[in-house]
């Protein structure tokens, strides 16, 4: 099997999709020629051409509601957001017309968008380039919100998400982008939509994580092994619809839970998911859930690192929670 | 209409605008130093020490120096992220510029934000922003201060030709336009859009003629002559403060590197940006002082005060420390 960094694993399913279904366009800023900033859709204009990889001017709010007129009637368009950051001023094409048109439109027009856009903090990036806007996109009916970690489950995703009907926003995690690296099979699989994946099973405490940070809640979880301390570490993959089964049957088993996020704390998806868990499993809880998040500040520069949650966090907390 | 080969360039002005060496000086002494405080945070990028992204406005210089000299010292200068040169240009000190790259405590805004967020309020310095075209209702709403205040003053804005697609570009305008607000604004068009030419991102290829569905005052040169480009800005400015009344101005000009320190600029041939090189402001300048009776010493001393100046600024961004509470300026305070 070949090995992947996540970028080659989001251009090859890119890839392969567009080979097979003549309906999916891909539209951004220099996605075309210039192979995208982060070089995702390098090589696609040479092989699919202007009219399926389409560089756009300047103009996110243009890119989306173009991307929604090509869904309502037969494209499977694909726009990329050169990096989350820069998806707001797009927030109302998304928020009150894509999201909403399937249900808006009683059913008539589904509206199979794939927004791609890179996320997170780690590159020194500062205000601009680093936010997580994961929670205002799950926070709103009508998206999927898929968050992969890793080079394998991205390709598999964003097939899926290529192939089902509704709109997704589909955030790659940059700072792993090349770091992340793994086999990923040729060709086409998919990855089922919605489904968690417990990367590391353990028995004294649950962390839920996504994206960039699984990386950081599995270092936790080898340093914390040596200490005789078992963490159970489950990567959520797809944060809407999220998947409540496996996230209850691991705290059922554990008792405790910490959930894991790079994205400010206060209203973070993490609150989310504590209310969930609580709402159905309450009684099998052996202490408060605690969360590992971001500051509630704006994303800094060179004090990034005390901004972004760390494996030391992360196990400070566990610890928090195992002496409840 | 206009096709990729008929807009791209626009012909070297060839006339000369009359000047003398106590105007240009100055104008050329800053272009310099801003060239020169680039360049050091170019080598201090490649060292590690600033990350992030960078933008460089090398080559453009005479755009926000000759625009900005046309202003008095309170009127606001609201830029792109590729301010370092305007906020210079302003009057803010190499020092904290340089500082606030390197994300210092002694950075102007405390090493908290870093090369796109530079502010300095007693310059009438409203920032760096990211979000392209997002600031351009925000100097809009400026001017708007200030003429409601009836302070006189006047809010200039710039913005790459790629921002003109944007809805905030479009809003903005309007905006000023309607309420007859006394604004510049002023499009520096380095002709990409970060890799994308400027004939692929617009279907007219001149953005000063948006101005005429607002019924507003247009100007359209090329910006390689700084006293061209002062007296050109200081009709719209003298529009401004005037009759309140905005002005688009388009300024051709061209950026020697990468859109930022992480473009190699493959989308652009070594021809093109060569034949632009030769017609670096900075050397038009430097040989025009020469021409107008300035001496080859007066020139060096000139150049060797601003080697001095930057190397300064780049001493002191080392030996600063670090940044360290950001919490307080979250919220009010
Ligand atoms: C809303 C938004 N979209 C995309 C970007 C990424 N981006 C930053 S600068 C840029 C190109 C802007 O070109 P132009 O306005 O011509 O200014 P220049 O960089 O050439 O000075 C792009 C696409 C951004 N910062 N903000």
């Amino acid at each position: 099997m070949p090995v992947m960094n996540i970028i080659e694993a989001v251009r090859d399913a890119l890839r392969t999709q567009m080979r097979q279904d003549q309906r999916v366009v891909v539209l951004g800023e220099d996605v075309g020629k210039f192979g995208g900033v982060f070089r995702a859709t390098s090589g696609l204009h040479e092989e699919f051409g202007a009219d399926r990889v389409i560089d756009t001017p300047l103009a996110e709010a243009g890119i989306i509601g173009a991307a929604i007129g090509m869904a309502l009637y037969g494209l499977r368009p694909v726009p990329e957001i050169q990096f989350g950051d820069f998806i707001y001023p797009a927030f109302d094409q998304i928020v009150n017309e894509l999201a909403k048109f399937r249900y808006r439109s009683g059913g008539q027009y589904p509206c199979p968008v794939v927004i791609r856009t890179p996320v997170g903090g780690g590159i020194r990036g500062g205000h601009y380039h680093s936010q997580s806007p994961e929670a205002l996109f799950i926070h709103t009916p009508g998206l999927k919100v898929i968050a992969p970690s890793n080079p394998y489950d991205a390709k598999g995703l964003l097939l899926a998400a290529m192939r089902q009907n509704d709109p997704v926003l589909f955030m790659e995690p940059k700072r792993i982008y090349r770091a992340s690296r793994g086999e990923v099979p040729e060709g086409e699989y998919e990855l089922e939509i919605g489904k968690a994946n417990v990367v590391r099973e353990g028995s004294h405490v649950t962390v839920l994580c996504y994206s960039g940070m699984v990386s950081i809640a599995e270092e936790a979880a080898k340093k914390a092994e040596g200490q005789g301390l078992s963490i159970e570490v489950v990567d959520l993959r797809t944060l809407m619809p999220f998947d409540i089964d496996t996230i209850l049957a691991s705290v059922k088993k554990t008792g405790r839970c910490v959930v894991l996020h790079e994205a400010p704390k206060t209203c973070g998806f993490g609150a989310e998911l504590i209310a969930a868990i609580q709402e159905r499993a309450m009684e099998h809880l052996e202490a408060p859930i605690l969360r590992v998040a971001g500051l509630d500040t704006p994303f800094p520069y060179t004090l990034e690192h005390e901004y972004m949650p760390n494996a030391d966090r992360l196990l400070s907390t566990v610890r928090q929670v195992l002496e409840w | 209409m206009t096709t990729p080969e008929s807009a791209r360039v626009e012909p070297v002005d060839e006339s000369v605008t009359t000047t003398t060496v106590e105007e240009l000086r100055p104008l050329y002494r800053q272009m310099l130093a801003i060239r020169r405080l680039e360049e050091a945070s170019a080598k201090a990028y490649s060292q590690g020490k600033i990350g992030g992204f960078l933008h460089l406005i090398i080559g453009q210089e005479a755009v926000c120096v000759g625009a900005i000299a046309a202003l008095a010292a309170d009127d606001y200068v609201v830029a792109t992220y590729r301010e370092h040169g305007h906020a210079y240009a302003k009057g803010v000190a190499a020092r904290p510029i340089m500082a606030e790259l390197y994300g210092k405590k002694t950075g102007l805004v405390k090493g908290l934000g870093g090369s796109m967020h530079l502010f300095d309020k007693s310059k009438g310095f409203l920032g760096g922003y990211g979000i392209v075209g997002g600031h351009v209702p925000i100097a809009a709403g400026a001017a708007l201060a200030a003429k409601y205040r009836g302070d006189g003053k006047v809010a200039m804005c710039f913005f790459g030709e790629g921002a003109s697609t944007i809805g905030g570009f479009a809003e903005g305008i309007a905006l000023a336009a309607l309420w007859k607000l006394p604004a510049v604004f002023i499009c520096e068009n380095n002709q990409y859009s970060m890799g994308t030419p400027l004939y692929r991102s617009l279907a007219v290829e001149d953005v000063s003629l948006r101005a005429l569905a607002h019924g507003m005052a247009r100007d359209r040169f090329d910006g390689d002559d700084v006293v061209k480009v002062k007296r050109r800005i200081a009709e719209a400015v003298q529009r401004a403060r005037d009759t309140s009344e905005p002005t688009l101005v388009e300024v051709v000009t061209y950026r020697f590197r990468g859109h930022s320190m992480s473009d190699p600029g493959l989308y652009r041939t070594k021809d093109e940006v060569e034949e632009w090189k030769r017609r670096d402001p900075l050397t038009r300048s430097r040989q025009r002082l020469i021409d107008l009776g300035a001496t080859e010493a007066d020139v060096v001393a000139l150049e060797d005060d601003v080697k001095a100046e930057i190397e300064d600024a780049v001493h002191f961004a080392e030996t600063s420390p670090a940044a360290d509470a950001y919490l307080p300026y979250v919220i009010k305070e």
